[in-house]
């Protein structure tokens, strides 16, 4: 039976992990590569580096890192952030990773979906879509978050998967840092609407929040950055849980 | 020496960091003579059926592949090529496996992507391993099963986990990918001794 999947989250600098771990036994709590270890070893099930990098110059650090990453961890990861053309899919690939995640070049140029997935096949894209409640109405943001667009989270997502994308990147702007649970009724809509996986993000603070995603939506997995940075959530006790509670999972 | 044909496929660079974690030696090559000379071919792939086989045709290398004589290891669309016939665009494959490799249909998430086990473990690649093993899959076409079949997987139909003819073995899922389960398949492969 196909698995759950729980996807950690590192959001990375010039090439360093920003947000601090408490890991006692992780010398240097910065090192992405020693964090990303560390989940492998736990039972993590896919990795997420999102690379929060503005400049090109600083772009040949993540080539660097992803090298590294492929090197040394043996699960597959994705790697998002920056991706604007094919030509910065094709570096990123080459140096080892599984999947690119786009978000802000995708809205603005919706047929880098398909250029990619293309040359790569569409199980090397996620779609990823910030999204925010307002006015009735789940609207898509680029930018980090910062620009509001004039599409729906819902209708984005449909066009996303039909341009060639292989699986959804939700992240409700709503519900990120506030630990109170994913937002269940835009993940459900879209988990339910598309044919390609969603991955469930933002608002994971507790256990039974995975718990619930996955029993309420059809997402097929939930990713959370954080929580499992602090070890608030270790991955093998919510794993347990999981099971406990009849969610599949490895 | 472990050789990995090079081709116009994704993500080949996995394949080769997990034969080298595991202490072999390998290279990434497309040249016929290396190849023929290698002790293990692994022939691996994330990528098109028709783009795939139309590069290996160019390069004469798809008459190389099914008249090797040493373990060969078909990953992913490495093993869909080793098949007879792909619906991904319609193409003609390298006929190793007397089998179809068919699109799934839309009754559940496509591509089947993410951890899975497998059923009907029948083969040396498997010692050690259990049904209850996850290993990581990432497809939107698969290949029937027959009586090749070495082990299978059920999403949306019953479908080719792995396959093996002589020397010639193949795995739909990623062992690159798949944790120390995955290390462990692999490792079984490279220790076949022909």
């Amino acid at each position: 039976m196909l698995k759950k999947r729980i996807i950690p989250c590192l959001d990375i600098k010039d090439g360093r992990t920003v947000k601090g771990v408490n890991f006692v036994d992780i010398r240097d709590a910065g090192d992405p590569i020693e964090l990303a270890k560390r989940y492998v070893k736990e039972g993590a099930d896919e990795l997420m580096f999102l690379d929060i990098t503005a400049t090109i110059e600083k772009r040949k650090t993540l080539i660097k890192l992803v090298e590294k990453v492929a090197a040394e961890i043996n699960i597959p990861f994705a790697v998002g952030g920056g991706i604007r053309k094919v030509e910065d899919a094709v570096l990123v690939i080459k140096a080892g990773a599984d999947k690119i995640s786009i978000n802000s070049a995708a809205v603005k140029r919706p047929q880098l979906i398909t250029e990619i997935a293309n040359q790569f096949g569409r199980q090397c894209v996620v779609l990823a879509i910030d999204t925010k409640f307002d006015k009735g109405n789940w609207w898509v943001y680029t930018h980090g978050g910062s620009r509001k667009t004039g599409m729906k989270a819902l209708d984005w997502a449909k066009q996303g998967e039909q341009l060639g994308a292989g699986e959804i990147l939700l992240t409700s702007m709503n519900k990120d840092g506030t630990k109170s649970g994913f937002s269940l009724d835009i993940t459900a809509q879209i988990s339910e609407a598309l044919n390609i996986p969603v991955i469930a993000s933002g608002g994971a603070g507790e256990k039974c929040h995975f718990l619930e995603v996955f029993q309420q939506t059809q997402a097929g997995a939930g990713l959370a950055a954080s929580i499992f940075h602090f070890n608030e959530i270790s991955i093998p006790e919510l794993k347990n849980y999981l099971k406990e509670h009849k969610i599949s999972i490895r | 020496m472990i050789a990995i044909i090079q081709y116009n496929a994704g993500n080949i660079k996995s394949v080769e960091n997990a034969i080298m974690r595991l202490g072999y030696d390998c290279m990434i090559t497309d040249n016929k003579q290396a190849i023929q000379k290698a002790d293990k071919v692994i022939f691996p792939g994330v990528g098109e059926a028709s783009s795939a086989m139309q590069y290996l045709k160019e390069r004469d290398l798809d008459k190389l592949i099914v008249s090797l004589k040493q373990p060969v290891l078909g990953i992913c669309l490495g093993l869909q090529l080793m098949c007879k016939h792909s619906e991904e665009n319609n193409t003609d494959c390298l006929g190793i496996f007397d089998l179809q490799v068919r699109k799934f249909p839309p009754k559940d998430k496509v591509p089947h992507l993410g951890w899975n086990n497998f059923s009907n473990l029948n083969n040396s690649i498997f010692q050690d391993i259990k049904t209850a093993d996850d290993v990581y899959y990432i497809h939107s076409y698969y290949a029937e099963t027959g009586q090749y079949t070495t082990a299978t997987c059920d999403y949306i139909v019953s479908f080719s986990a792995a396959l093996q003819k002589g020397n010639f073995y193949a795995t739909q899922f990623h062992p690159e990918k798949s944790a120390s389960i995955g290390e462990q398949i692999l490792n079984n492969f490279l220790k076949i001794q022909l």
